[in-house]
Parts: structure tokens; C-alpha cells; sequence
């Protein structure tokens, strides 16, 4: 398992037909994470950071133009599967999502034990009382009292529904979990109680998450990596330490400063302008317009250039 | 129509010399809304605000802190005329609102200005931004075609809306998130409003444009002196914008501070839940868990006896938090909280 990845993108290329030409939603973008390792998607709205998660999951719209590239699941290239295939063994079953406004996606009419038993009934091949008994574990992983499983959803606050979601998604013991925009819709009390879950179920369970997320402040709770989306493309991966800490890209260096803080006054800043249309998208660097350290280079399209382990596509790092 | 009545409005009633600076003050409010069984039997009340009292004065922008369903919003809509008080009095220059007729309350929203919290939502999606920002004008009885186009680019220019031409005959699908919040809050500037309440104006934005929109709303609050009651859950923003922060649980005020105070020195075992709730950017978070009081806010139609916050409370005193209602203690000046630990 040492050189083994869990999830490896290879240039994952997701294009959309609309109206007024091709949407580029997501455009060559890799990165790979560990087993029980989390790594944060960060982007504001439009950057493409959802569609990249539907493109992972296969989870495609009908006015696909263009769906390349290379997904590896514990080095299984799982682009060559057909959808039936994919749908078996893949989807729930190794990779699960959690939808963003999951908790209001729930089924008014069945009991949400139920529901968070429905997976693992299709995808195991399990008894219904076996998912019964699976489902209610999964309730005491992410800390809703088993008493719960036989209400329905609207018995339920906010928070406790979005951890049935949260529980839905991990009944199939899948090894990775993508999380997209968990607590966006939530009180600051309740973001920090999913974000204990999480992280416990990280610790107990073993699993890896992609976490979708536009809210750096809160995706520091979970992070051990954190990838830059821009104009559907990663601008910079890296470890979070360092990330917090320094950013290399002037878009995150940007997108940091842009963050307000509780602890610790700091002149705020912001970015002006706005980003490109994914329809045509900008030649160059997709930034350029917007960034202040721009330069001749910029007008060619920067390759990832590697520094210290950390990658980031920028002239400046060159 | 309105600015003649102004004038004769601010005549009769001479405010008091003491209260001068206060342009907002809240009594004793309660905003209580009756259960109905079967639609005619009374099944108690939610009790959304309970004994509020504040003063907002001239100039100042403050802050209201709060989960959702804490009754932030209902004590927003009290204040903006939309729910009539149950019990207690909302005054403004010196006049009690509850007290207005049509005519009147016409005057008085055109002195209050209200920002939405979904600029997605907010505008009519038929209308062109012209036609938006025009319509609050006629009602408030502007007749000159010529003079309300001038205030319109006025304003657009004011919220940085330009160039104008380019905006106004858009419609709201054609713009930006950021920019229907610049449209959203030209609206609510257009009759040159004295207060502004704001109903969390950022929480629908991407972090880059939150910035942007807050330090527009501080700029106009400072150019024209206006009050403003910035409506928020979100605690880190409130320093980089307001000067007073009340933080409301279950219905009441809990806390009521200068930001900084607060911020330092915060007294109530709620507010300090929120403080450390609330996330900084770093990358220590993932290695800690945060400490969160267990449970959920309670029920409004029947909240718990005593201090609302006692049965989550970890500093809760057996006999007394569960018993009475905690006064407000002033532990520094101009710093209160409801908490029988400053007894």
C-alpha cells in the first residue's frame, strides 16, 4: 500500500454543450490523494469545483461534449468501466457523495433509518434487517441517538438531517466520501458539530474525503491538502499547512487575504473584477486579468511547476 | 409629498435634549405569534423576541448576532414595521411607531432602508435594474421623470454600479451575485434612507465579493452618518463593520457589547460557544476537535425556565440558572450580559 493511491485524476477533462457554445467546466485537471487523508476543493461559485466531483462519480448531465482523462481508484483506471459497471461496484460502493444541500434532499416520506439503510441494501446485497442493524451503527458514528431511526426528516433539525445524510453516504463502508458544500447552509454551532463528526469518522473509520467547499475559514477543520480551483482548472495543490500558512498563487495569496478573521484584525482585501466565462475561456494564464503581479510571461499559459512538493500553475514560481 | 412632512414632523416634535443622538430606540419588545388548533383554538405562542430593549443611535452600526431561529429576523421585521409589537414600544426619532397611520408609515420607509439577505431572490426577475430603482421613487412621490433618472445614476454611481449605462436596462439574471447585492443595496439607498437594516446582506456570496460588499455598505454608512443594524450568524465579519454587537439567544439579548470588548473579554457561556465555534483559517483546526455545548437552541413556544441557555450551559448553577431569569449585570461600561455568574 506504501506507493498506492486511493484516487489518482489524471487530466480529467469535463466539457458542457449550452446555448452559447461549450462550457469548459472542467479542463485538465489532476491530483491524487492518500487513503485516510482529506483534501479541500477550494473555489469560488463557477470555478467548476461541482462539476469536477460529478465528473469523479460519473454522475453526468446529457449535454456532455467532451468527458476525458484518466481516474485511478486504488490503480484501477475506472474511466474504462461501462455505466452499468461503474454503477455496481464503484458508485456508494467505493466512492459516495454527499450532495450539496443533502439534508433537504431527504425523502419526506420514508423514516430516515430507512433511507440511510436503502445503499447498503442495493450496493451489499444485504438483508433489510441487516441494513436495519447497519444503519443504526452509522447513526452512533456520526452522533444522532438511534431513537431517531424511525422518525422522518421532518422531525429533524438542520444539523441532524445533514449527519443522516452524512451517515447515508458512509453505510457502505466506501473509502472515500466526497463532501460537497457540507455545512454551507448551517449555524456556526452546527459547522463546528459536523466538522467533529468528520473528523472523528476520519479517525474511526479510516476514510478519505474530498471536501468541496468556497469557505476557507471552516475547510481548515478538515484539510490535510487543499487544491485552488480557477476558471475550472487546479491552480495550486499543496499541503495545508504550508497552504494556510503561505500561499504560493496570487489568486489564493488573494483569496486568503479576502477571508475575514475573528482572531487578529487585518486590513481586508478583495478581488476585483470577475472571473472569466468557462465559455471562452481566456488564452494564457486564466487569471491574468484580475492579478496584480502579472507580467509578459502571462499571456502564455503557465504548465504546474513543482516546488518543495507543492504545485502550483504560475509564471511567477517558475 | 414625504419631504414636506419631514419637515413638519421633525417641527412638532422636538426630541428631548437627553435623546437627541438616539434615532432608534426599543423597549420591552416582545413579537409573539399565537398557535392556532384547528384554526380557532389558541395553542400558545412562539415567543420569537422576548423583553428586548436597545437604543441604536445616529451614525452607528451594530451588529445582531444569532443562530437561526433565534428570532433575529422577526425582531428585524418589528423594526421594519412588517410585525406589530405584542407587548413593549419601537421609537423612532421620538415617535412611536405602532402609532403611525398609512401616510406615516409611507413616511417612515422612506427613512428606513432594508437590504435582503438573497439578492438572488429579491429582485423581481421582469423588471430592468432601472425599473427597480425607480419604482421605490414613484411610491415615495417623486414626479419628475428627469429627476428620478438623475438620482438612479446617482445612487448606481454610489454603490459603484458603473459604468451606468451599461446596468441600466439589464435585467437581474444578466448580473453577478455581487452585483445584484450593489442593486439590492442602491435600493434600499435610493430615498436616502437615515437607517438601514441589514439582513445578513454577505452570507450568499463568494468570500472575494463578501469583502467588497461589506466595505461598500461601511463606506455609505460612514459618508451619509447612517445607523445600520447589521442582522448576521456570522461572527468574524461583525468587527470589520459594526461597533456594538448584541448577541440574541431563544428570543433575548444575552450579550451586549462594544466588538472589541466582546471579542476580549466575552462574558456569557454562549457567546464564548460562538467564539470558539467560529473558524480562523489555519491549519492546527484539523488536529483538534472544538468544543461545542450539546443540544440545540429550545423550542420558542415553551423555552426553558429560568436563563433559556441552562440546559446547555457547562457553568450552569443548580437552583438558580434553572429557576430565575438572569438580570443584566454591567461588568464593564457599556458591556451587559444576562448571566447569574456575574451576580
Amino acid at each position: 500500500m506504501a506507493n498506492k493511491k486511493l484516487l489518482k485524476v489524471e487530466d480529467l477533462v469535463l466539457y458542457f454543450r449550452a446555448g452559447n457554445g461549450v462550457v469548459q467546466a472542467v479542463d485538465g485537471v489532476d491530483f491524487d490523494l492518500d487513503y485516510n487523508r482529506a483534501v479541500v476543493i477550494l473555489g469560488e461559485s463557477g470555478c467548476g469545483k461541482s462539476s469536477l466531483a460529478k465528473a469523479i462519480l460519473r454522475l453526468l448531465p446529457r449535454n456532455i461534449s467532451s468527458y476525458t482523462g484518466r481516474v485511478y481508484l486504488e490503480d484501477k483506471d475506472v474511466m474504462l468501466l461501462d455505466d452499468e459497471d461503474f454503477r455496481q461496484n464503484i458508485r456508494w460502493a467505493s466512492i459516495s457523495l454527499v450532495p450539496q444541500a443533502a439534508m433537504n434532499a431527504l425523502n419526506p416520506v420514508l423514516t430516515v433509518g430507512d433511507q440511510v439503510a436503502e445503499p447498503a441494501m442495493i450496493h451489499l446485497g444485504v438483508t433489510k434487517k441487516e441494513a436495519l442493524d447497519m444503519s443504526r451503527k452509522m447513526f452512533q458514528h456520526v452522533g444522532v441517538s438511534v431513537d431517531f431511526l424511525n422518525r422522518y426528516p421532518f422531525e429533524l433539525s438542520g444539523g441532524m438531517r445533514q449527519r443522516v445524510a452524512i451517515a447515508m453516504s458512509l453505510v457502505t463502508s466506501p473509502n472515500l466520501v466526497i463532501l460537497d458544500e457540507p455545512t454551507s447552509a448551517l449555524d456556526v454551532l452546527t459547522q463546528a458539530n459536523i466538522f467533529n463528526v468528520l473528523k472523528r469518522i476520519k479517525k474511526d473509520l479510516g476514510v478519505s474525503f474530498i471536501l468541496i467547499t468556497h469557505d476557507i475559514a471552516t475547510s481548515s477543520e478538515l484539510a490535510d491538502d487543499v487544491a485552488v480551483m480557477y476558471a475550472g482548472q487546479v491552480v495550486e495543490m499543496s499541503d495545508a499547512e504550508r497552504f494556510f500558512a503561505s500561499p504560493l498563487h496570487p489568486y489564493s495569496q488573494k483569496l486568503m487575504s479576502s477571508v475575514p478573521r475573528l482572531r487578529g484584525s487585518k486590513e481586508l482585501e478583495f478581488i476585483t473584477g470577475q472571473p472569466p466565462s468557462l465559455v471562452n475561456p481566456p488564452t494564457g494564464c486564466r487569471f491574468a486579468a484580475r492579478c496584480t503581479m502579472r507580467f509578459e510571461k502571462c499571456v502564455e499559459e503557465p504548465p504546474v511547476f513543482e516546488k518543495e512538493g507543492r504545485k502550483v500553475k504560475c509564471w511567477l514560481h517558475q | 409629498m414625504f419631504a414636506q412632512m419631514t419637515t413638519t414632523m421633525e417641527k412638532n416634535t422636538p426630541v428631548p435634549a437627553a435623546e437627541r443622538d438616539v434615532i432608534l430606540s426599543i423597549k420591552d419588545l416582545h413579537v409573539w405569534f399565537e398557535l392556532r388548533r384547528f384554526g380557532f383554538g389558541n395553542a400558545g405562542f412562539v415567543r420569537a423576541v422576548d423583553d428586548v430593549s436597545f437604543d441604536v443611535r445616529r451614525g452607528e452600526a451594530i451588529a445582531v448576532v444569532g443562530e437561526s431561529g433565534c428570532g433575529k429576523s422577526s425582531l428585524m421585521k418589528a423594526i421594519l414595521g412588517l410585525h406589530k409589537p405584542t407587548k413593549g414600544s419601537i421609537t423612532f426619532n421620538g415617535r412611536d411607531i405602532s402609532q403611525f397611520d398609512t401616510k406615516e408609515m409611507g413616511w417612515y420607509h422612506t427613512q428606513v432602508g432594508y437590504v435582503q439577505q438573497d439578492p438572488f431572490g429579491a429582485l423581481a426577475p421582469f423588471m430592468s435594474i432601472h425599473r427597480i430603482l425607480e419604482e421605490p421613487l414613484i411610491i415615495g412621490g417623486v414626479k419628475d421623470k428627469a429627476e428620478r433618472l438623475q438620482r438612479i445614476r446617482k445612487t448606481m454611481e454610489e454603490v459603484k454600479l458603473a459604468p451606468v449605462e451599461d446596468f441600466l436596462e439589464k435585467f437581474p439574471h444578466m448580473l453577478s451575485g455581487g452585483q445584484l447585492q450593489r442593486v439590492v443595496i442602491a435600493r434600499a439607498m435610493i430615498l436616502e434612507p437615515k437607517f438601514i437594516v441589514a439582513d445578513e446582506p454577505v452570507s450568499m456570496l463568494d468570500a472575494s465579493v463578501r469583502v467588497e460588499i461589506l466595505k461598500l455598505l461601511r463606506g455609505l454608512q460612514e459618508k451619509h452618518n447612517l445607523s445600520v443594524i447589521y442582522i448576521t450568524h456570522d461572527l468574524s465579519t461583525v468587527s470589520y463593520f459594526s461597533e456594538r454587537i448584541f448577541v440574541m439567544y431563544a428570543g433575548r439579548l444575552v450579550e451586549k457589547s462594544k466588538v472589541q470588548d466582546l471579542l476580549q473579554n466575552a462574558g456569557h457561556p454562549y457567546t464564548h460557544a460562538l467564539l470558539l465555534g467560529t473558524s480562523d483559517p489555519d491549519s492546527n483546526n484539523a488536529k483538534t476537535f472544538k468544543e461545542v455545548p450539546p443540544g440545540e437552541p429550545p423550542s420558542l413556544v415553551k423555552p426553558p425556565e429560568g436563563c433559556r441557555f441552562h440546559p446547555r450551559c457547562s457553568k450552569m448553577i443548580k437552583g438558580e440558572c434553572d429557576v430565575n431569569m438572569p438580570p443584566e449585570y454591567e461588568i464593564e461600561p457599556a458591556h451587559q450580559v444576562s448571566c447569574w455568574l456575574f451576580k
